[in-house]
C-alpha cells in the first residue's frame, strides 16, 4: 500500500496549480462541474479548454492510441485541482462520455470524423438523454426516430440538456422500438449536429440561478444514419460506456474541499461581535467531521482512478465514490450555513457578504448533489446490486 | 499510490481468516466472554506457532520481521473473528512500546518471550479519571534505594488479571509536573506483592481490570526508557494502538456487514426475499459504504505509521470516523436481522457489543475530532 502521490504526479499537480494561477483572472469562481454564469465567462472557459487540450490534458485519460496518455491517475488530480481552484475550461460531455463509447462501439470513419474535434476542444458536445418522464428510469425513454430513407426522423423532447445553447452537437439517446421489452433493447445512440432544422431550445434556470440547462425540442428532426453509434435498438450499451468511463465524482469532492477550507479560515477570523467561531467547541467538531468526511471522499475518488490505472474496470466503487461525495457536499453546505448563521443568508455580492464563504450559493447548488447524474438512491441501488449481489426487486 | 494490499499480506488476510474461522468460531467467543481467564491457552499456543505475537517484532528478537501495516491485516481478520484473549494487549501495548522504548538488555528479556507467546503484557495506563490526557496520571512511582516504589490505581486496564509483566505509567516528579513532564514507564512483575487486580463486568466480555498498586516495589532496571521522559512513548505507542483498534473494528464491521447481506438474500418476506427490497438495499450500500471509508481511512493511518512518517491528523481522522462507521454498521445490521438478530445467541450482538466497547477505547470520536481540529489549527 501507498497512500503518496510520486512526484511526478505531486509535480503536475503543481503545474496545473500554476496553470491555472497563470490563465485564470481572480475573482472568476465556476460553479459545481466547471459551470460558468455569464457569456463572458462562457467564452473564456472555452478558450480555457482549447489551451487544456493544446498542453495534452483535456484528453490525457484516453488510451495511447487514441492520442491520449492512459494518464488516469493524472486525469483525476488534474480534475480535482481545476474544480478545487474553480477554474472552468474541462469538458465533460464529450471528452469523458461521447469520445470512451465512440472508441468502444463507433465506425472507424466516425472515430475519424469526430474524436480529433473532441480532443482539441474545437466541438462541444451535449448530452440528450433524460426526459421529463425519464430520469431514473431512463429506459423509458419516449423520443422516437423513425427511420426515413438514408435518416433517422426524431420527434420528442429532452430535458436536463447541459450547454444545449451553446453545444455544435449532442449524443442523444431515441426510441427506435418503442414496443421493445426490457425497454432498454428499443434504444440507440445518434450523434445530431445541433444546427439540424427542427430543433428548439428551451433554457432551464435552476433554483441556483445556473443557466447552463435546457430542454430541447425535436420537431421531425432529421439525422444521417451513419450517425448511429452501435446497433440500432442497442444503444444502451453505448451509453453504458459513455456514462462509465470517469465517473468517480471528484470534481464535487474537490469544491466541497475547498469550501471546507474556507470555513476553517472563516472560523478562525474575529466575526463583527469579536466572537472567533472556532473558539466553539461545537464548531470545532463540525469542521474536523467535515475535513475528515473530505479525505475518505478524495479516497474513495482516488480508488476509481487507481483501478482504472490498473486496468480494472471499477463499478460501484464509482457509485460509493459518487454517493459518498454529494453527501459530502452537502453536509458541507449545511454545516457551513450553520457556522456563518445570519450571514450565511447572503449573496454572494450583497453588503456585508463574505467574500469567500459562499454558503448561500453552495447551499442552493448542493441540493442538486443528490440528485444529477444518478440519484443517491439509484448509486444505493447499484452498490446493493453489482456490489453486494442482493436481488432486483 | 496503490490501494491494494500486497501478495503477503493477502496471504496473511486468509491464512488468518481460514485460521481463525476454525480455531475461533463464535461459540468459543461466547464461552470466553463469560470465563474469568478470557483465553484458552491452546489457542494461545498455535497463534505463537503461527508466529503471530513475533509478527511485527525484528528477527533478531525471534520476531518475523514484518511491517506495523502488516499487523494491521492481521488485527482486521481478529477483529472479524472477535478473537479474545490478550494478543491485543500483549503485542501492540506490550511488544511495541518494549521494541520503541526498551534498552537491549529489555529487549533481549522480554520480546522473543513475547514472540513465543510466552509471556502476557498489558499496559497499566488509565486511572478512574478514564482519560487518555497526560494530565490523569496520578499514580505515584518514589525511589527507594535500588527500587521505585509505586502507589494508586490504575482502571480499564485489559487483561491485568492475566498479565505476567505490566507496562505500568506512572508520575514521577511532584508540583509543576501535572502534564508531560514527568511520566516514567515500568516494567512491573504482574505477582509483585502490593497488587491487587479486580476484574470488572464489561459490555463486551473483554477483560477490563482495576489495579490497585501499594507500595509496590519495582527494581530501578526495570524502568523503560528514561525517568520522566515517558510521556512521548505513551503517545506513540497510543499512536499505533488506535490504529490497530480501528482495523480490529473494520474487520468486526466488515463482518458485520457479510453477516447482513447474506441474511438478506436468505430471508424470505411477502414471499420474496427482503434483499430484493430497496429498503434493505440502501441499508446494506449504507453499511458498505461505511466499511469501505473506514478501511482506507484506516490504511491510511496504518501505512503513514508503518513508514514513520508523521500521523497524528491520520490517526485521529480515522478514529474519528471508524468509533461511529462500525457503530452505524451493527445498528443497520441489527435493523436487517430483526428480531433473530436480538437473541443473545446469534452473532450479531458480538459485534454491536464490540463497537460499543470500541467507540471510547483509545479516544472517542469527540477526543479525535478535537485533535483533528487542533491540527488544522482552529
Amino acid at each position: 500500500m501507498d497512500f503518496s502521490f510520486s512526484p511526478d504526479e505531486e509535480k503536475f499537480r503543481q503545474e496545473v496549480h500554476d496553470f491555472v494561477a497563470r490563465e485564470v483572472p481572480p475573482g472568476l469562481e465556476t460553479g459545481v462541474g466547471g459551470f460558468v454564469e455569464s457569456e463572458d465567462e462562457w467564452q473564456f472557459a472555452r478558450g480555457m479548454t482549447q489551451k487544456l487540450a493544446a498542453k495534452g490534458w483535456l484528453s490525457m485519460a484516453w488510451p495511447k492510441e487514441y492520442g491520449g496518455q492512459d494518464a488516469h491517475m493524472k486525469s483525476v488530480i488534474l480534475n480535482e485541482e481545476m474544480n478545487y481552484l474553480g477554474a472552468p475550461g474541462l469538458d465533460f460531455g464529450g471528452v469523458g462520455m461521447l469520445a470512451p463509447a465512440l472508441m468502444a462501439h463507433g465506425t472507424e470513419e466516425q472515430k475519424k470524423r469526430f474524436l480529433p474535434g473532441i480532443a482539441s476542444g474545437d466541438v462541444l458536445w451535449c448530452q440528450g438523454w433524460s426526459e421529463p418522464g425519464a430520469g431514473s428510469d431512463l429506459p423509458s425513454l419516449t423520443t422516437r426516430a423513425v427511420e426515413d430513407g438514408d435518416d433517422f426522423v426524431i420527434n420528442g423532447q429532452k430535458v436536463w440538456t447541459s450547454h444545449a445553447q451553446h453545444a455544435n452537437w449532442c449524443f442523444l439517446l431515441v426510441k427506435t422500438d418503442p414496443d421493445a421489452e426490457p425497454k432498454h433493447r428499443g434504444i440507440s445512440f445518434l450523434l445530431v449536429d445541433f444546427k439540424a432544422p427542427g430543433i428548439t431550445i428551451s433554457p432551464l434556470i435552476t433554483m441556483a440561478d445556473e443557466r447552463a440547462f435546457s430542454e430541447v425540442f425535436y420537431d421531425n428532426v432529421r439525422v444521417p444514419k451513419e450517425n448511429l453509434v452501435g446497433e440500432k435498438n442497442r444503444g444502451w450499451r453505448v451509453a453504458m460506456t459513455a456514462a462509465g468511463f470517469e465517473r468517480s465524482g471528484i470534481y464535487r469532492i474537490a469544491l466541497a474541499r475547498r469550501n471546507v477550507d474556507r470555513l476553517i479560515q472563516y472560523a478562525k477570523e474575529p466575526q463583527p461581535d469579536g466572537r472567533v467561531p472556532a473558539k466553539d467547541p461545537l464548531v470545532r467538531q463540525n469542521l474536523a467531521d467535515l475535513y475528515v468526511e473530505g479525505e475518505i471522499s478524495r479516497i474513495l475518488a482516488y480508488r476509481v482512478a487507481w483501478q482504472q490505472a490498473q486496468g480494472l474496470q471499477p463499478e460501484w466503487e464509482a457509485s460509493m465514490a459518487r454517493l459518498f461525495g454529494c453527501e459530502f457536499q452537502q453536509h458541507v453546505a449545511h454545516t457551513g450555513m450553520e457556522i456563518m448563521g445570519l450571514y450565511g443568508l447572503l449573496r454572494e455580492n450583497s453588503k456585508w457578504a463574505n467574500t469567500e464563504c459562499k454558503m448561500a450559493r453552495q447551499s442552493l447548488l448542493a441540493v442538486g448533489a443528490t440528485i444529477a447524474a444518478g440519484t443517491s438512491e439509484v448509486q444505493r441501488n447499484a452498490i446493493a446490486m453489482r456490489g453486494l449481489g442482493l436481488p432486483r426487486g | 499510490m496503490d490501494l491494494g494490499f500486497s501478495e503477503e499480506q493477502e496471504m496473511l488476510r486468509k491464512t488468518a481468516r481460514d485460521f481463525l474461522e476454525t480455531e475461533c468460531p463464535t461459540s468459543l467467543v461466547k464461552e470466553m466472554a463469560e470465563d474469568e481467564q478470557g483465553y484458552t491457552s491452546e489457542l494461545w499456543g498455535k497463534m505463537a506457532e503461527l508466529g503471530w505475537m513475533g509478527l511485527a517484532l525484528p528477527e533478531e528478537h525471534d520476531g518475523m520481521g514484518m511491517s506495523f501495516l502488516d499487523l494491521a491485516v492481521l488485527l482486521e481478520e481478529m477483529g472479524r473473528a472477535c478473537l479474545p484473549g490478550p494478543f491485543f494487549s500483549t503485542v501492540v501495548l506490550g511488544g511495541l512500546t518494549i521494541l520503541e522504548a526498551g534498552n537491549e538488555e529489555q529487549k533481549k528479556e522480554f520480546l522473543p518471550k513475547i514472540a513465543a507467546g510466552e509471556a502476557i503484557l498489558t499496559m497499566a495506563l488509565t486511572e478512574p479519571s478514564a482519560s487518555y490526557d497526560p494530565a490523569s496520571i496520578t499514580v505515584k512511582a518514589v525511589p527507594d534505594k535500588d527500587d521505585y516504589v509505586i502507589s494508586g490505581t490504575k482502571l480499564f486496564v485489559e487483561n491485568a488479571h492475566i498479565a505476567d509483566y505490566l507496562i505500568c505509567v506512572t508520575r514521577t516528579k511532584d508540583g509543576a509536573g501535572k502534564g508531560e513532564d514527568g511520566i516514567t514507564l515500568f516494567l512491573v512483575d504482574g505477582k509483585s506483592p502490593g497488587i491487587t487486580t479486580t476484574l470488572l463486568k464489561t459490555i463486551a466480555g473483554d477483560k477490563q481490570c482495576e489495579i490497585t498498586f501499594d507500595n509496590v516495589r519495582v527494581p530501578q532496571k526495570n524502568m523503560l526508557g528514561e525517568r520522566d521522559k515517558g510521556w512521548p512513548v505513551v503517545a506513540k505507542i497510543l499512536q499505533k494502538a488506535t490504529v490497530a483498534k480501528c482495523a480490529e473494528m473494520i474487520g468486526g464491521a466488515q463482518a458485520a456487514l457479510d453477516m447482513s447481506v447474506a441474511y438478506a438474500k436468505e430471508r424470505i418476506q411477502f414471499g420474496r426475499p427482503i434483499g430484493s427490497f430497496q429498503a434493505i438495499q440502501h441499508h446494506c450500500a449504507n453499511m458498505v459504504t461505511d466499511v469501505d471509508g473506514s478501511r482506507f481511512i484506516t490504511y491510511q493511518a496504518a501505512w503513514k505509521v508503518s513508514e514513520g512518517l508523521p500521523a497524528v491528523m491520520e490517526v485521529s481522522m480515522a478514529k474519528a470516523w471508524v468509533s461511529e462507521a462500525y457503530r452505524r454498521v451493527t445498528q443497520l445490521g441489527h435493523q436487517i436481522h430483526g428480531g433473530i438478530g436480538f437473541c443473545m445467541d446469534h452473532d450479531m450482538p458480538l459485534y454491536f457489543k464490540r463497537a460499543k466497547a470500541a467507540e471510547p477505547t483509545f479516544g472517542s470520536a469527540d477526543w479525535h475530532r478535537e485533535i483533528v481540529a487542533r491540527e488544522l489549527g482552529l
